[in-house]
């Protein structure tokens, strides 16, 4: 299929259709309502169901039932609505049930703003709603890579059975850019033999997060926390730009990671040896990333729309070899190259400890 | 490399404007992106959207130096006429904006887009008008490539509307030369 120009939200739409989801349950908010509104058009068109549900709490109870029964199924909503749909997300974690949700992320906290923001960083990564649990979460940075990632979510879903989440932002929902759907490399799936499909003739499965005995419970986290380790073995992804002799890294994700790029070029003109380290999936976060690093850096700077998430983990990975500095906008404003070059420059000039 | 920044009038076609040029550098195989202003608008305030166009990897697609301002009214002028880099191309709608470029360091054309297109017959392609200057001052796309895209973003039941818009493109071609 040749290339289109679309639109960030649509061409989520059409890449989970592609990619086989039938199911679409939301409610809407600014900034991703082209999501919800491009699913009521084209799910009928492929014989799925689309459903405006009465609220964010119903809606992700919507998918946790969909799930159940072994459908593809997802949601979108951004910064508050998905904040309402935690409780639903950590039944869905704790069931084990395979779902993706995009949350494209608004400036908070509160009701906050429409701009694009990246400060749902712990939420996404570090669990969100209650319990010990964890997403799959990636953090494309272009409205192809969105798609790609997309069309791969439904399946990494079903192998862990444990929901993806497609973390994005205002710009990336909003832009046009030309995509291409390419159907990405299968996995091997196991058979959903889980699901709640009509039990004639076999034994009743049951969907359930509840789990009174304590000792039951603790060894359905250990399997979870197995998981999970599991996927920070297997599924770390990174882009490295210019990093073979870098003495300064910048760490970026998503939106900001275009622009650290275009800042990394105007830091070599400058004569600063910079690069980027561009996390793709942001849990697990590519740590294995930082051990491929030359010796020649001597610092990091992690850059986000947010007054400072993921530069902690980039401190836990970096383990207090090298100084790591940080730098932010947040309420919806893009951080401008020229004050991320500042930065820059006075982390070099030594200016910055 | 061009970065573009359409901007205007609610309905004055700035948003379509623009989404052509990306198009049409996407049918030459370049790199684009196409961003519209979104946020808390007031009413009859500008509408603008940011376009790149570029062989390379496109960056930020969001703009703050821009190569290239095409202003359909007033307010639109007066907020991104100061954006535009040194050497930089504004062209301006002159049937709605009385005032001329403020700047000595950039290339100004005022083209009376409203006036030409309600000569055409048809007012609602002022927009055209100023694409077919704005194909004829920079070269960013060429303008079969544009024919090419006015058909993707004028919808089917519009095609009849294809040729009046043609002629508007080359009408503005024309009067910028």
């Amino acid at each position: 299929m040749a290339k289109q120009l679309m639109k960030g939200n649509e061409a989520i739409g059409e890449a989970a259709i592609q990619a086989g989801c039938r199911y679409f349950f939301g409610y809407p908010i600014t900034p991703q309502n082209e999501v919800p509104e491009y699913m009521s058009r084209r799910l009928p068109e492929v014989g799925g169901v689309f459903l405006q549900a009465e609220s964010e709490v119903a809606a992700i109870n919507m998918v946790y039932g969909a799930a159940g029964a072994g459908d593809r199924v997802m949601t979108s909503s951004s910064s508050p609505g998905i904040s309402l749909k935690q409780e639903g997300i950590s039944y869905i974690a704790g069931s084990e049930l395979p779902c993706l949700i995009i949350n494209i992320i608004r400036g908070g906290p509160g009701l906050g703003g429409i701009q694009p923001a990246q400060s749902d960083y712990f939420q996404a990564t570090k669990g969100g709603g209650h319990g010990d649990y964890h997403l799959f979460v990636f953090a494309p940075a272009s409205v192809q890579e969105m798609v790609d990632l997309i069309m791969e979510s439904f399946d990494i879903a079903d192998y862990y059975r444990n929901p993806v989440m497609i973390l994005g932002d205002g710009t990336l929902g909003q832009m046009m850019e030309p995509v291409e759907f390419k159907a990405p490399k299968k996995r091997d799936l196991p058979p959903k033999d889980w699901a709640t499909t009509g039990c004639a003739g076999r034994e009743r499965n049951v969907i359930n997060s509840l789990s009174l005995v304590a000792e039951n419970l603790e060894k359905h986290n250990h399997k979870l926390q197995e998981k999970y380790r599991h996927m920070k073995e297997n599924e770390q992804r990174w882009e490295l730009y210019k990093t073979d002799d870098a003495e300064l890294v910048l760490v970026a994700y998503g939106t900001t990671a275009r622009i650290v790029k275009s800042v990394v070029n105007k830091l070599r003109d400058q004569g600063i040896k910079a690069g980027l380290l561009r996390p793709i999936t942001i849990f697990p976060f590519p740590e294995k990333a930082f051990a491929l690093l030359p010796d020649t850096v001597k610092a990091f700077l992690a850059v986000e729309m947010s007054a400072g998430q993921m530069v902690e983990d980039v401190r836990l990975a970096v383990d207090g070899k090298c100084p790591v500095h940080f730098c932010g906008r947040t309420g919806g404003i893009i951080p401008a190259p020229a004050e991320i070059i500042k930065v820059a420059t006075e982390i070099m000039g030594g200016e910055r400890k | 490399m061009a970065e573009m920044i359409f901007a205007g009038f609610g309905g004055q076609g700035v948003m379509s404007m623009g989404m052509m040029v990306a198009y049409a550098g996407m049918i030459e195989e370049k790199n684009v992106s196409w961003i519209p202003s979104y946020g808390p608008e007031m009413r009859g305030g500008t509408a603008n959207c940011a376009v790149v166009v570029t062989a390379e990897e496109i960056g930020s697609p969001i703009i703050t130096e821009p190569d290239v301002v095409v202003a359909m009214n007033l307010p639109s002028m007066n907020k991104f006429e100061p954006m535009l880099k040194p050497g930089g191309l504004l062209i301006y709608n002159s049937s709605l904006i009385e005032r001329e470029g403020g700047r000595d360091d950039i290339t100004v054309i005022g083209v009376p887009a409203n006036q030409l297109a309600t000569e055409l017959g048809n007012s609602r392609v002022a927009n055209m008008i100023v694409m077919g200057a704005l194909l004829a001052k920079t070269k960013v796309v060429g303008t079969e490539s544009i024919k090419k895209a006015l058909r993707q973003v004028l919808p089917s039941h519009r095609h009849d509307l294809l040729g009046i818009n043609e002629e508007a493109i080359q009408r503005g071609a024309e009067y910028a030369k």
